[in-house]
């Protein structure tokens, strides 16, 4: 399968098989005007499979919504249809605004423009808390 | 500006420094007579809750202080929609602290990042409540003279019970601590108390026998099943009555068990059990007016509100 190649903007590689629509969803790509391409199920040497999304156009991405949904995904961006920068992800301390708290006796629920904030409480089992209510994140 | 939302907000040594004010209080009430004279303490009280604002507003008057207040959100102008942050905000013009009790889970929280007065969580839902877990460990302090190698016994609602999984949290600082979790099915702790115990090296067991593990403990930790933690009417009433303890029930235990309970009770204690010497929920009320005194005073020193005490 064959998808053009980009001339200025982003693709982002290596995100965790299954997860690319989930990414695709929380960075609101369907709301944009350019290009974007969601490819699923890719085969990869280093992960067996792999899901990847190029978009074309120069955009700055949420780098931890990323890092929360597929921490081993790898930005790469892209100039004049060249690799001018590559970067590594890793799980981000802290989500803001990036999902919100389900529990419904939580104060983020009700309280007037607060930040709905998460930090990440155990990294091996990518585990995220609720600052306000300690409730542990749906993923 | 120093706020209390959680129990772990005061480090190991800071508990040891409220117990000593406590006991000092104590022996000798009259030196602290009139150590906030001048000062008024806020009581938010956006639910019910009788016995920890009159601990509260009795703590302040102990201490020679003011209280102003509500006791239910309808009294307050969060029933005409304001905001946690905007009542605190607006409290802080009034008063040198602020101890308040809302339903919802982080409400505090909110409260402390928003006041220019400390605030003190007078219980946040089913999150925290930081003072009943002073009361609950001058009580074990003064009854056992320590807490190093004590056998805790935590029955009822160990799911809902944000007084159970405080407890553990200010207990698992210290040695020796061996738990034993009497729930039913429904209500056991939730997996990550566990393995916060598991991570701890903290020995626990695991039982729905009350009566069995009865002679090992050195604390029983009674509490109740709340009606307000359900979303079902159903679940609650079948649950209700799951653990009551009796003096029958008290055959085997340990002629020094201390007996707790964060209190309402509803019937999870019989009544016969009150006079009981091994009985200690109503020196527990006590004892949290005492650590409730000694946390005011130490928020409002931190404050630069008050001088040595």
């Amino acid at each position: 399968m064959n998808i053009d190649s980009i001339q200025n903007g982003i693709v982002i590689d290596h995100i965790a098989v299954g997860r690319g629509k989930s990414l695709y969803d929380l960075l609101k790509l369907d709301e944009l005007d350019c290009s974007v391409a969601l490819l699923r199920n890719v085969v990869s040497s280093k992960y067996g499979r792999k899901d990847i999304i190029k978009i074309d156009r120069e955009l700055d991405v949420n780098l931890d919504a990323i890092g929360f949904i597929s921490p081993e995904a790898t930005i790469v961006i892209i100039k004049d249809g060249e690799v001018v920068e590559k970067k590594k992800l890793e799980l981000p301390a802290e989500l803001v605004d990036i999902i919100r708290c389900h529990n419904p006796r939580c104060i983020s629920q009700t309280e007037q423009e607060i930040p709905q904030i998460f930090r990440l409480t155990n990294p091996n089992k990518r585990e995220y808390r609720c600052l306000y209510c300690e409730v542990k994140a749906k993923i | 500006m120093r706020s209390i939302i959680d129990v772990l907000d005061l480090s190991a040594e800071e508990l040891d420094e409220l117990i000593a004010t406590a006991q000092d209080i104590i022996a000798n009430p009259s030196r602290y007579a009139e150590v906030c004279h001048g000062l008024k303490l806020a009581t938010l009280f956006f639910e019910p809750s009788t016995r920890t604002r009159l601990s509260f507003e009795a703590a302040m008057y102990e201490l020679g202080g003011n209280v102003l207040g509500f006791s239910e959100a309808n009294s307050s102008s969060a029933a005409k929609g304001e905001s946690v942050a905007d009542t605190a905000k607006t409290v802080s013009c009034y008063a040198d602290i602020i101890a308040m009790r809302h339903p919802k889970e982080g409400a505090a929280y909110i409260a402390s990042r928003a006041a220019s007065v400390p605030v003190i969580n007078a219980g946040d839902g089913g999150h925290c409540h930081p003072t009943q877990t002073l009361a609950d460990l001058l009580t074990i302090y003064r009854e056992k003279g320590t807490f190093e190698n004590l056998t805790i016994g935590l029955c009822g609602d160990l799911k809902f019970g944000r007084t159970v999984h405080s407890l553990i949290n200010a207990m698992s600082r210290y040695a020796g601590l061996k738990l034993v979790l009497i729930s039913p099915e429904e209500l056991k702790v939730p997996s990550y108390v566990k393995q916060k115990l598991k991570d701890e090296k903290i020995p626990y067991e695991q039982t729905t026998d009350l009566i069995k593990v009865m002679p090992k403990l050195d604390i029983l930790y009674m509490t109740r099943v709340q009606r307000e933690r359900f979303f079902n009417e159903e679940d609650y009433l079948r649950l209700k009555d799951s653990y009551i303890l009796t003096l029958d029930k008290l055959a085997n235990a340990k002629e020094d068990l201390v007996i707790m309970h964060p209190l309402p009770r509803v019937n999870e204690i019989s009544v016969a059990v009150d006079d009981d010497p091994r009985a200690c929920y109503f020196k527990q009320v006590l004892n949290g007016k005492y650590m409730r005194m000694a946390l005011i005073l130490k928020l409002l020193k931190e404050a630069g509100k008050i001088n040595e005490y």
